[in-house]
């Protein structure tokens, strides 16, 4: 590591830094923290004039309220969970599994005809958003039958770009030599990624689960367009039918208490993959 | 001895026979590296490649779902730059927005990675949730957030603030305003831009080797901003460019918060976005013809200005 710190330099400069450094994070937090409050305030806090940043009487009426407003509805809200749990889940897992396989022979087979021209479509495809194939994905989905099933929701986010590139700028570093050693032994190709290149890969795996739990968790496209059925939608729709809109003040309470239930499964896979994730990231460069 | 030069010469002619084989054979000889790329590259043609031809091809037809499509050549395209005054309201206000919050977010994201990197490792992680954690909350929920703080009455934090401090008289109408919709929607969208680039920085600083930055204090480097130019920038390249690549597909594709926060459309289109115009042709009109050519500008707009960052912060080959 280097050990080049502000605070071991002990200079003005650095300890200013130091100070806006933390006052900007705050700031950074701040909206969170005031989404938090909102979530656990009473109704009357809800309607204060002034209104405050902090809750003084903290309640759990907002989440027990949650699950009224959508009982009226023909949908409950643990419906909404459950969809959004089986789908990021599936595109978590499914595209561990195709990823790293794919990442496998990219990075350690050289001798692949057209590997190289494949890793560059790969790299191409970073270049754009997939919102710009939405249409006929679409017109896919119509086509194959699978407009209202978990399939359209699962399918085109298994085969990630971002997250192959990854895994195989991080296998590029792992030394050969390891795999040398398994050929060797006899070793066939399946037993030698099984045994050795995933496990190896983990951290990589890591960085793959986060980045792609944040995008399917947080995804609100694909339900509203590849499902018409409200059973078949996820959390994100909840929220925006929870309100009437977002200036609708006579459910402030339940919406914010959606939204929080909504970032949370978030924040707790970036801290549980953290350490793993930047392991990844130092190899994320591209050569351009 | 006899027998160790037969092993050799069989072993040349074995090279031999490997080095040029013809294509076919190599690529039987590779048959499981394909059988391992197969389930990706079969969802990724299914999903990308294929799609990307097909937007490309039913741009030039008129097409309803309903009737097949038909033939128009340029039609399309033509009604979209002359004829199409929304269209190039949302390609200002997506170029107005990108303008700012891609160089602005990218620099951000730098600085601060920078910044981190100067403090003892142990508090690094704290600071590292407050910048990232915007960054990978729902757009939809945080959208929840903003509109309480920029809410048009006076229960808006921020109108209640400021009014409080007399830099208004009274509440402001921040997100049905045209003057003030596009300002929020940057606003926040640079809050939420601290993300997959902002780490790749991090670690990428992490990663410079301590043997560079003492090769650069003999070599009469003495402050923090000379060792940044002369020594950090050049070894993070691969970084920078990777951080670059997400950045310009992020803030061309701005979406989510614009219809959650501004609504679709927005007050006189002023928060109206290329992506918004897309969503409005393809999914609420069903011109998919006319909403794929708006999809290939796109497109072309987000390649096109990565081939032009590859140009600058790509090694040449």
């Amino acid at each position: 590591m280097n050990e080049s710190s502000i605070v071991r330099r002990n200079d003005w400069s650095g300890r200013i830094l130091f100070l806006l450094l933390t006052l900007f994070g705050l700031l950074m937090l701040a909206p969170l923290v005031y989404l938090t409050s909102t979530a656990f305030k009473p109704k009357a806090e809800l309607f204060l004039f002034p209104p405050r940043f902090f809750v003084m009487n903290p309640t759990l009426l907002n989440f027990t309220d949650l699950l009224s407003v959508t009982e009226s509805s023909l949908v409950p809200f643990s419906r909404y969970i459950f969809n959004s749990i089986i789908v990021a889940g599936s595109v978590v897992i499914g595209g561990i599994a195709i990823g790293s396989m794919a990442a496998y022979p990219l990075s350690k087979h050289k001798g692949m005809p057209f590997g190289r021209l494949i890793f560059k479509m790969i790299i191409l495809a970073l270049m754009f958003a997939p919102a710009v194939t939405q249409i006929p994905q679409y017109l896919v989905m119509t086509e194959l039958g699978m407009m209202n099933t978990y399939w359209a929701l699962i399918l085109p986010g298994l085969a990630s770009p971002i997250g192959l590139f990854l895994m195989k700028q991080f296998l590029d570093q792992i030394p050969d030599a390891l795999l040398e050693a398994a050929r060797i032994d006899g070793a066939n190709e399946v037993h030698t990624f099984r045994k050795i290149i995933f496990p190896l890969l983990q951290p990589a795996v890591a960085t793959y689960a986060l980045f792609s739990f944040i995008a399917a968790w947080n995804d609100s496209w694909s339900a509203s367009v590849f499902t018409t059925s409200d059973q078949m939608k996820t959390l994100p729709f909840a929220i925006m039918s929870i309100s009437g809109g977002v200036n609708d003040i006579a459910r402030a309470g339940a919406m914010a208490a959606s939204s929080f239930l909504m970032i949370i499964p978030t924040l707790v896979v970036f801290i549980v993959t953290q350490r793993k994730v930047m392991e990844t990231m130092a190899h994320s460069g591209i050569k351009g | 001895m006899s027998e160790v030069i037969a092993r050799t010469s069989t072993g040349k002619k074995q090279k031999a026979a490997s080095l040029k084989p013809g294509l076919w054979a190599q690529i039987v000889r590779y048959r499981m590296s394909y059988l391992f790329l197969a389930p990706f590259m079969l969802l990724f043609i299914m999903f990308t490649v294929v799609p990307v031809f097909t937007a490309i091809g039913l741009s030039f037809t008129y097409y309803n779902i309903l009737e097949s499509p038909r033939w128009v050549g340029l039609l399309n395209y033509k009604t979209l730059f002359v004829n199409d005054d929304i269209f190039l309201k949302a390609v200002g206000n997506t170029l107005k927005f990108a303008v700012i919050t891609g160089p602005v977010g990218y620099c951000m994201s730098f600085v601060l990675a920078w910044l981190i990197h100067q403090i003892p490792h142990k508090y690094r992680f704290f600071y590292t949730l407050c910048f990232y954690t915007p960054a990978i909350t729902s757009g939809t929920a945080v959208a929840v957030v903003w509109a309480y703080l920029f809410s048009g009455d006076r229960y808006g934090m921020i109108n209640s603030w400021a009014i409080r401090l007399g830099i208004l008289d009274e509440p402001w109408l921040w997100l049905k305003d045209v003057k003030t919709i596009l300002p929020v929607l940057i606003l926040v969208s640079l809050w939420m831009s601290m993300g997959v680039g902002f780490l790749a920085f991090l670690a990428g600083l992490a990663n410079v080797s301590r043997e560079m930055y003492e090769a650069a204090t003999i070599d009469g480097v003495k402050y923090r901003w000379q060792e940044l130019w002369y020594v950090t920038l050049p070894a993070m390249k691969p970084q920078l460019l990777f951080g670059a690549v997400l950045t310009i597909v992020s803030s061309l594709q701005v979406f989510d918060i614009s219809v959650a926060l501004a609504g679709n459309p927005s007050t006189l289109y002023a928060g109206h976005v290329i992506m918004t115009h897309l969503n409005d042709y393809a999914f609420v009109r069903f011109e998919m013809g006319y909403a794929a050519a708006i999809a290939v500008v796109l497109f072309l707009l987000m390649v096109g200005l990565n081939r032009f960052i590859f140009n600058i912060l790509g090694d040449k080959e």
